[in-house]
């Protein structure tokens, strides 16, 4: 399901386009961002605009339909010659296609509801890529770094020092 | 006056003081559950658009953009009738989208419900 260009995503899951389940998509996200090193505010917000970007996609991708697919992918961004760790999150959909040109923000000084999801999305992430996918449906790459870098390694201490009831599935 | 509480409904606690209503959604306010919030509004506003309205957020964790919306429409009923709309008890992450939406200035905002009734 996604771009053939990125390796394979590090976490993935699948929702239908139906608000109820929002909540638990933001908690994955906010907890996976502080796990790669964002702090407790910044995760937040990451997962305020993942939240914002869902909403989008299932009142004007979808139109509300409930039985639409989307995908949310994530990468840790870990590139430490230049010291720079973050997160990248692919959200794909197969709702219908608009050009990404017409996707923008409104003006904030108009106060009006509605309208603000994209300039939220924009505020909070460093990147916004939004693409029309092969054959059907929208992709929207989102990309924030400024994380603090955290070892792979020392989570799995962390799990190491679980009691072995705990760590262990079986 | 209390708003239905199952699955994904967002309960809301209604009381008056001093002439104000006083509404205390408890939850997150999402796209899901601001639905509900508009419609708790509109039951009171509707009959009675110059009402003083008092919205007490200590019990909300997370508001999106569509809370938010729900508050400005709100908001814009009460301003075009001569009624108010406060906010109160906000915590740092919905303070913080209302602050990214540039709309900290348009509220009125008070630290506590103390100070949005007495205002």
């Amino acid at each position: 399901m996604t771009d053939s260009n990125q390796p394979q995503p590090h976490l993935r899951i699948v929702m239908l386009s139906q608000p109820r389940y929002l909540a638990g998509v933001r908690s994955m996200i906010c907890t996976v961002a502080e796990r790669l090193g964002f702090s407790k505010c910044d995760a937040s917000q990451i997962a305020l605009a993942v939240d914002e970007s869902i909403c989008n996609i299932i009142q004007h991708g979808y139109e509300k339909q409930p039985d639409g697919q989307i995908w949310i992918s994530v990468w840790p961004i870990e590139d430490i010659p230049n010291n720079t760790f973050g997160i990248r999150i692919i959200l794909e959909d197969e709702a219908k296609q608009v050009d990404p040109k017409q996707i923008k923000s409104r003006p904030l000084k108009d106060i009006r509801p509605g309208g603000l999801g994209v300039h939220i999305i924009h505020k909070v992430m460093d990147t916004v890529q939004y693409s029309e996918r092969e054959n059907t449906g929208m992709r929207l790459l989102l990309e924030k770094t400024g994380a603090k870098h955290i070892n792979p390694q020392d989570h799995q201490r962390e799990l190491g020092s679980c009691p072995p009831d705990i760590s262990s599935s079986e | 006056m209390n708003f239905s509480d199952s699955d994904n409904t967002l309960p809301i606690e209604i009381t008056t003081a001093d002439q104000s209503t006083i509404f205390k959604p408890v939850g997150d306010i999402d796209m899901s559950r601001s639905p509900h919030l508009r419609t708790a509004l509109a039951e009171v506003q509707r009959p009675a658009p110059d009402k003083r309205i008092i919205i007490n957020l200590e019990e909300v964790p997370y508001m999106d953009s569509s809370g938010v919306a729900t508050l400005v429409e709100a908001m814009q009923i009460a301003r075009k009738h001569g009624g108010q709309i406060k906010l109160c008890n906000l915590n740092q992450r919905v303070l913080s989208i209302i602050e990214i939406a540039r709309l900290d200035t348009i509220f009125k905002i008070y630290p506590t419900l103390e100070d949005a009734v007495n205002s």
